[in-house]
């Protein structure tokens, strides 16, 4: 969902303490806002907590907002703030400042062993099999949760990106802005995860 | 297969091409090899259906627990400032 009101009118009953205001950028946001949450921190409660201590930052932060970035853009970045935090205190893993780490490095996203064409370098020893189409009804449900767990297998910044970008469908300035990546890295990750999620479909459709 | 444009080089300029961000002579380069190529259209293809499924994942509404929750935080705070 999108916000069509005037953003400024928005900020002004924020800061006057509008319930409508507040309950209006809770439906058009709160449902990405947990899930890029849990794309952070892998756990439902702890998700809410960060969805919770993300909305107290933009309350409390509201009267401060200059406008230079959209209200939206602004809104994330204090989520993805809160999640980063909240996840590198959670887990022994790596922090994730280490986003570019994931761009890979031009390693390949498709099987190098596919490309041993004996006539053609470089091309298809066998061509991809087309998947089964239209996908039936039934196995709705299958595909569905065969790429969340796809996605819920990538690493953290691919995860992220593929969530903003194709899930919630985001254009890809938001996305750098939020994320603070280049586009061209931002592009990176979302084809890695791209290829991961069409490779485990690929698994299963054909 | 033609200009130097292999299958495996293909693969890894999907999302650039699909984004919009491949310079116009490599977007001919790209678009002469899908012509002729079976494997790449259908890998194409395959990227397009990823992105339009994986889209289907995409629910605006907030669970009703949960934005009762956010709002009585919202509440709370509204008191105390």
């Amino acid at each position: 969902m999108q916000l069509v009101q005037d953003e400024s009118a928005l900020v002004a009953a924020l800061r006057s303490g509008d319930e409508a205001a507040f309950a209006q950028l809770l439906d058009a946001y709160g449902g990405a806002m947990r899930r890029l949450a849990l794309g952070f921190v892998h756990n439902a409660a702890v998700a809410d907590e960060v969805v919770q201590e993300a909305w107290l930052g933009v309350l409390r932060g509201i009267g401060r907002f200059e406008g230079r970035s959209s209200l939206k853009t602004w809104i994330f970045r204090i989520l993805t703030n809160t999640a980063k935090t909240r996840a590198e205190r959670e887990s022994r893993s790596r922090p994730f400042s280490a986003f570019e780490e994931e761009t890979g490095g031009g390693e390949p996203t498709v099987d190098p062993e596919r490309f041993q064409n004996p006539i053609h370098p470089g091309g298809w020893t066998t061509f991809p099999e087309p998947w089964s189409a239209p996908e039936p009804q039934l196995l709705a449900r299958e595909t569905r949760s065969l790429i969340e767990s796809a996605i819920d297998a990538l690493p953290p910044a691919q995860r992220l990106v593929i969530s903003l970008c194709d899930v919630e469908g985001w254009p890809a300035e938001e996305v750098c802005n939020v994320l603070e990546l280049s586009e061209s890295n931002q592009r990176v990750l979302l084809h890695r995860a791209r290829a991961k999620v069409r490779a485990s479909l690929e698994d299963y459709l054909t | 297969m033609t200009d130097g444009l292999t299958c495996q080089e293909l693969v890894e300029l999907v999302t650039d091409y699909l984004e919009g961000a491949l310079p116009g002579a490599e977007v001919e380069r790209f678009e002469s090899h899908l012509a002729i190529c079976p494997g790449c259209s259908t890998y194409v293809d395959q990227l397009r259906e990823t992105i339009r499924l994986t889209g289907r994942l995409r629910e605006d509404d907030l669970e009703p627990a949960a934005r009762e929750t956010l709002l009585s935080q919202f509440r709370t705070w509204k008191q105390r400032s």
